[in-house]
């Protein structure tokens, strides 16, 4: 049956250009991939929302989590980035200590950096009662008992109060020992007292003192809210207080690093370390760690979201595998070698990953401008992130196809046609 | 539309002026195909033998159905021939090249230029066009891709499907089906035509028209393969042999 034939060959001359190492084009590989991914467009969808729920958590949680820092930052500016308060230590001899000089107030202002200064002070008034001298409303007001505070004058702009009537005390009335005081808001309403502007005075014991002002509000301090407040130089004489408890700093923006170093020395030459400064922690690093703790929390959440996108995109690549065993035996008889179909599957995974990550990109970047808006905040985001992030999504649709893609490739081309279209 | 015998006259004589010009394109050559005791076995506990020492050898142009019992071996041998499978035993060369000494991925090599086939079942890509699925035959040869839109519709016009090359197979019937996946498999600079079963989802008027077409194919110089249980189509072919039990053995044509 078989007529004399030539001994076989491996190769023949004219032969051997069919054998050299093919590669398929690019747009070719893109052009199968994309038609697979075209033909199942529901499912397809289906699989990218995982990894755009994924990709969308994490752009928009480092997103608003930037955002907020940058929002904390500002508000945390406004306020407390400004305060420095200087007390004793415990070596100093803690609230008790007489480290405090008397003109702390002076040498804390001649710091470069302080805004506003002042001490102040816990006045033992050994269980004096404060009484009204009733004017208004002679049935309201009672003896009561009343925090007595002894300040500086320039104590109430460094703790940011605002007066509702009358004046502070200044100066004058500290050198003089004047009997004078200002009222908290607190303590002005126990005694039945809104007003100022007939000399009204209350009892401290058996003293009288002039009512000169009544505090609205204080921003620091809030304890003077419920205090009566009376110059230095006459806790020292009338109550015989020892030194200043503490001494209150508002501070420029930024200079609070400068001041925590600069105020010890100020107020205690000698010994700096007789005296311990609270101050805000530096912005920068409050920032950083409001940023880390939301991200912490979120990232985690965005992580498991992108997880489950990849499982969900290996999952369907790999039952799109398992369904399309007829079409990868045909592309075998096509002459598609192994790595063709790995390359094809893995450009459709990669695709739908990256598919994801430009719709979660964008819908996570929507997120952080409409949460920005809706709090008038300023949205705040690093560039590489929305750029980043397809290339992430891209990433995980390329890890997620690697094990269908090998199994696709290491299918034999008879057993695929086998299967069938 | 044209009648359907028309648009087949009309394909014919399509055919005619490209069959000229792939006898141009190819010098003669002995034997295209060349088996020697090929056997292919499967399993080993026992060992089940689907073909067993087959020698075989197929001039260029010419056609040759193999017609058999279903499980005599005749699609395993197919398979073979079309470098889809690598036999068990012997020795396989196609247009001399010893088949059995390739990689893996030089025998893909050799599938996409040198070996076309024909699938009962059509085989077509249901999502992709026409003109789309006969493009798929060029997109693993590593060739520019440059004239390949015209490539495919030369080679739908060879079988007389130009007109739908914009359509959908599953708007097709199943003999215009069967033209798409030859224009398919012809594509291109072919040596073989492997067919299995080509005509088992035709009518007896689509089978003469693909009997035509492959007259026509054969002029131009394509080696023509074709498994088949169907006696007219056996009967078409320049030889027949007949498999039982995975051997061969030759019938009067």
């Amino acid at each position: 049956m078989t007529p004399r034939s030539p001994p076989p060959r491996r190769r023949s001359g004219d032969t051997d250009v069919d054998l050299v190492h093919r590669r398929m084009h690019l747009r070719d590989l893109v052009a199968e991939a994309g038609a697979g991914l075209l033909a199942r467009p529901a499912r397809v969808a289906l699989t990218v929302l995982g990894t755009v729920i994924g990709i969308g958590a994490l752009v928009a949680t480092l997103g608003l989590s930037k955002t907020a820092g940058n929002q904390i930052v500002g508000r945390f500016d406004a306020v407390s980035a400004t305060d420095v308060v200087v007390s004793p230590s415990i070596r100093g001899g803690g609230a008790g200590g007489t480290v405090l000089p008397w003109d702390g107030e002076a040498r804390l202002r001649r710091l470069n950096g302080v805004v506003a200064a002042g001490t102040l002070s816990d006045v033992d008034v050994h269980g004096a009662l404060v009484s009204s001298i009733p004017v208004t409303d002679p049935a309201a007001a009672g003896a009561v008992q009343l925090p007595m505070k002894a300040a500086s004058p320039g104590l109430f702009r460094a703790v940011r109060a605002r007066l509702s009537a009358g004046r502070y005390f200044d100066a004058g009335h500290s050198s003089h020992a004047d009997r004078a005081l200002v009222l908290g808001a607190g303590a002005a309403r126990r005694l039945g007292i809104d007003r100022v502007d007939q000399q009204q005075a209350v009892f401290v014991g058996d003293r009288l003192y002039a009512v000169i002002g009544l505090l609205g509000s204080v921003e620091r301090q809030l304890s003077l809210r419920g205090a009566a407040i009376v110059p230095e130089g006459t806790a020292r004489q009338e109550f015989g207080l020892q030194a200043p408890g503490l001494a209150q700093i508002e501070t420029r923006l930024g200079a609070v690093e400068l001041i925590r170093r600069q105020a010890p020395v100020a107020l205690s030459p000698r010994d700096p370390g007789l005296l311990k400064v609270a101050a805000p922690p530096d912005p920068r690093l409050l920032k950083q760690a409001v940023e880390s703790d939301l991200n912490a929390l979120f990232l985690l959440l965005g992580g498991v979201s992108l997880l489950v996108g990849a499982i969900g995109i290996a999952n369907v690549t790999l039952v799109s595998v398992l369904e399309r065993v007829g079409e990868i035996g045909l592309r075998r008889s096509l002459g598609a070698g192994r790595r063709h179909i790995c390359a094809q599957f893995l450009v459709e995974s990669t695709g739908m990953g990256l598919a994801g990550g430009l719709i979660g990109a964008s819908l996570g970047t929507l997120v952080i401008v409409a949460v920005s808006a809706i709090n008038t905040w300023t949205p705040v985001l690093d560039p590489w992130v929305p750029l980043g992030a397809p290339l992430l999504g891209a990433l995980v649709g390329l890890v997620s196809g690697t094990y269908p893609a090998l199994r696709a490739a290491s299918l034999e081309p008879v057993e695929a046609l086998r299967a069938g279209m | 539309m044209r009648p359907a015998a028309e648009r087949r006259r009309a394909g014919g004589r399509r055919v005619s002026a490209a069959s000229n010009a792939l006898r141009r394109r190819r010098p003669w050559k002995s034997w295209v195909i060349e088996l020697r005791e090929v056997g292919r076995t499967f399993g080993a506990d026992p060992p089940v033998v689907a073909v067993d020492g087959v020698d075989l050898t197929v001039r260029r142009g010419t056609s040759l159905a193999i017609v058999g019992p279903s499980g005599s071996g005749k699609t395993t041998l197919l398979n073979i021939l079309g470098c889809l499978d690598r036999p068990s035993s012997g020795t396989y060369c196609l247009e001399g090249i010893d088949v059995g000494a390739l990689s893996d991925d030089e025998r893909a090599a050799l599938r996409a230029h040198r070996i076309g086939f024909v699938f009962q079942s059509f085989n077509l890509l249901g999502h992709r066009t026409v003109a789309e699925n006969v493009m798929l035959a060029e997109a693993y040869r590593g060739l520019p891709r440059q004239g390949r839109a015209t490539r495919a519709l030369e080679a739908l016009r060879q079988v007389g499907m130009e007109d739908h090359a914009h359509h959908l197979p599953p708007k097709l019937s199943g003999g215009e089906q069967q033209r798409v996946a030859i224009a398919r498999a012809i594509v291109g600079d072919h040596s073989l035509l492997l067919c299995d079963e080509p005509t088992g989802s035709l009518d007896s008027l689509n089978t003469e028209a693909l009997l035509a077409l492959f007259d026509e194919l054969g002029e131009a110089g394509l080696t023509r393969v074709t498994v088949t249980h169907d006696e007219q189509v056996a009967a078409h072919a320049d030889r027949r042999v007949r498999m039982i039990d995975g051997r061969m053995t030759e019938e009067d044509a």
